[in-house]
């Protein structure tokens, strides 16, 4: 059975790091799918079954949190004792924030471009690139111990992830 | 979640969308950002010789009530006076907008922003 004190990367044996191999996490992550499928439940008491559903959303959550470089990362500070989820007010560089209001001008703009498919395609191309290197950040700063910057990284990781969000969510509005 | 009648309204006719010069001496910038929605916030006032804040614009990348939370805010402060502005409290922005508590962050963005921009002013000044 699911040993729920685990941490996430213990539950799908993979090392506490950064970088994941996801063929490995989808490996271990089917493995013990099969281990808590309903179906060996079934003939097992109520209170049994109700534990079998509670270690599959364990699971669950353990699999998106690893899967997701952004929530990966908020993840490996949680187990430093850095909460970055819950965070509602905090201070960022003026100059982070005044390039992130020109992406979303840019975006806006994206939409009533001439050829706005080309015009988001180069959008998105440019904040897929600040992403990576965010991410690479976050990761010499997360093995250097830096917590403190790389709570500062993921902050601006999310950023960029709402906004590559959003730049899909128009792709797919004017492919329809 | 059911945005509030006042909400919808300043989300529907935000006032006070725009962008001033942020060099202009007289123009204070806040710009502010909450991480965990990835919201953006840029509040601008034009402030007179007296101290009184003539003109106020926004523009906010974000939720409803982070529209309605600073577009209510750029009209809250056209009139006050540095020291009145600074004064103005989230809670006071939440209530009259009846925003639900996991909404609250929204006008605390809004506090922040006016604060920054009162800040950005007075270094100007120095």
């Amino acid at each position: 059975m699911i040993d729920i004190k685990q941490n996430y990367f213990e539950l799908l044996a993979l090392p506490v790091s950064f970088q994941v191999d996801g063929v490995q996490l989808s490996a271990r992550y089917r493995e013990l799918q099969k281990v808590l499928h309903p179906d060996r439940f079934a003939h097992l008491s109520e209170r049994e079954r109700r534990l079998s559903e509670q270690y599959t959303a364990f699971l669950n959550e353990a699999q998106t949190t690893l899967k997701s470089p952004l929530k990966r990362a908020q993840y490996l500070l949680y187990l430093q004792g850095w909460d970055t989820l819950s965070e509602t007010s905090v201070t960022m560089e003026p100059t982070f924030l005044m390039r992130q209001m020109m992406l979303r001008e840019e975006l806006e703009e994206a939409g009533s471009a001439v050829d706005p498919e080309s015009a988001l395609g180069s959008l998105s191309e440019e904040v897929s690139a600040e992403l990576r290197g965010q991410r690479q950040q976050f990761e010499a700063q997360y093995i250097a111990s830096e917590f403190d910057s790389a709570a500062g990284t993921v902050r601006k990781m999310q950023f960029l992830e709402k906004l590559v969000l959003e730049i899909e969510a128009l792709e797919d509005e004017l492919l329809d | 979640m059911a945005y509030s009648e006042k909400v919808i309204d300043h989300y529907e006719n935000p006032r006070n969308v725009g962008k001033m010069d942020a060099q202009d001496a007289s123009v204070g910038t806040g710009m502010v950002g909450a991480p965990a929605c990835g919201d953006v916030m840029r509040l601008q006032i034009k402030v007179s010789e007296e101290g009184v804040i003539e003109d106020a614009k926004f523009k906010t990348y974000g939720c409803g009530s982070a529209i309605a939370s600073s577009s209510l805010v750029t009209e809250w402060v056209k009139g006050m006076t540095l020291d009145q502005a600074a004064e103005l409290k989230n809670s006071e922005i939440a209530e009259e907008l009846a925003l639900p508590p996991v909404k609250i962050h929204c006008s605390v963005l809004a506090e922040d922003a006016i604060k920054a921009a009162i800040t950005d002013y007075k270094d100007k000044q120095k």
